[in-house]
């Protein structure tokens, strides 16, 4: 999901760098008033924060033929809530842009908003949704990671055909086509990330459960995930 | 049960991660396989766009691909160890909490 350094065009990067600002300051606040209220919970914050770094690292092979990466970004989305993962998301992006070549400073706000903006608040909002339609926890837990891991990339597909529109079909076509390369791709590793982001919860609620039920994501009688 | 659940969500992910490697052709001309998507991305922005020209070039470049790999090994490696320890972290404190409500009376006495 990282678009390259140099690729989005100026207006473009200008305007995502803009959107994606608010979410970081936004989420800094959050972070704050987290730690001043549990200061417990700090270490689980860098659990979360680990979690995107690993995840992000991790080039995998995919069935379409070409490598891509989870994001990592659902775990901490529903321990600390979807704001909180646009400054750890941010931290991770701009780690790649700097030492690795890998995304960019001109398209850090595209791959912010992306990766640490739609990611979080979607896997909040299908968390919040397959609960709701009282599909059990692991399941929640599953569809909220993995559909975090797809929309990213179909995020940035969008991005990209907004500022490549084909010649002739326009944004659509554009679209279609950056969807085969990133979205596609993406199927198996989003699986992957959401089995992954449930063996992390599995283990967090065996041994943490009290942290978990203070965060109101286990309920008091569902003590095993 | 749970233990196994663990296992066996662990072997999908492996599954998932290496039988593209057995299911995807070779490229019948000279395109690389398994080259990154992000890269693909930019040859396709190339074809729709060929006159675009990328106005910034990322500061720093890893001297090589080894040198990339390390850096992404070193992401991974911090991520991982600090999770680790985290998770030892926990399973000691669960440990100690149930042999201290186990003989409440030995470790209250413990000076």
């Amino acid at each position: 999901m990282h678009i390259m350094e140099g690729f989005l065009p100026f207006s473009h990067a200008v305007g995502w760098t803009l959107a994606a600002t608010p979410f970081v300051a936004g989420g800094l606040l959050t972070i704050r008033r987290r730690i001043r209220a549990k200061p417990e919970q700090r270490m689980l914050l860098g659990v979360a924060a680990a979690f995107a770094f690993v995840l992000s690292a991790l080039k995998l092979p995919s069935v379409t033929g070409s490598c891509s990466h989870p994001t990592g970004t659902g775990l901490g989305a529903l321990l600390f809530g979807p704001a909180a993962m646009a400054p750890i998301g941010a931290v991770v992006l701009l780690f790649q842009a700097l030492l690795l070549a890998h995304g960019g400073l001109t398209t850090l706000g595209a791959n912010i908003f992306s990766m640490a903006v739609v990611g979080p608040f979607a896997a909040a909002g299908v968390f919040k949704l397959a609960r709701a339609l009282k599909a059990s926890f692991a399941l929640s837990i599953f569809l909220a990671a993995s559909l975090a891991d797809l929309l990213t990339y179909v995020t940035t597909s969008a991005q990209l055909a907004w500022a490549f529109p084909d010649p002739t079909g326009g944004f659509i076509a554009s679209f279609a086509k950056f969807a085969g390369i990133f979205a596609l791709t993406q199927i198996p590793l989003a699986i992957s990330e959401g089995l992954l982001t449930v063996v992390i919860f599995n283990a967090l609620a065996r041994f943490n459960p009290q942290e978990l039920q203070d965060m109101k994501l286990l309920p008091a009688g569902e003590a095993q995930a | 049960m749970k233990r196994h659940q663990n296992a066996l969500l662990l072997l999908a992910v492996v599954l998932l991660a290496v039988l593209p490697l057995w299911l995807v052709d070779k490229p019948a001309s000279g395109a690389s396989i398994f080259a990154g998507a992000d890269n693909k991305a930019m040859e396709l922005i190339g074809q729709i766009a060929p006159t675009y020209q990328p106005w910034f070039a990322p500061l720093l470049e890893p001297a090589s691909g080894e040198i990339a790999s390390l850096l992404f090994a070193v992401q991974a490696a911090l991520g991982a160890g600090f999770i680790g320890y985290y998770l030892g972290v926990s399973v000691t404190r669960e440990k100690l909490r149930r042999a201290a409500a186990q003989n409440p009376e030995k470790t209250a006495g413990a000076d």
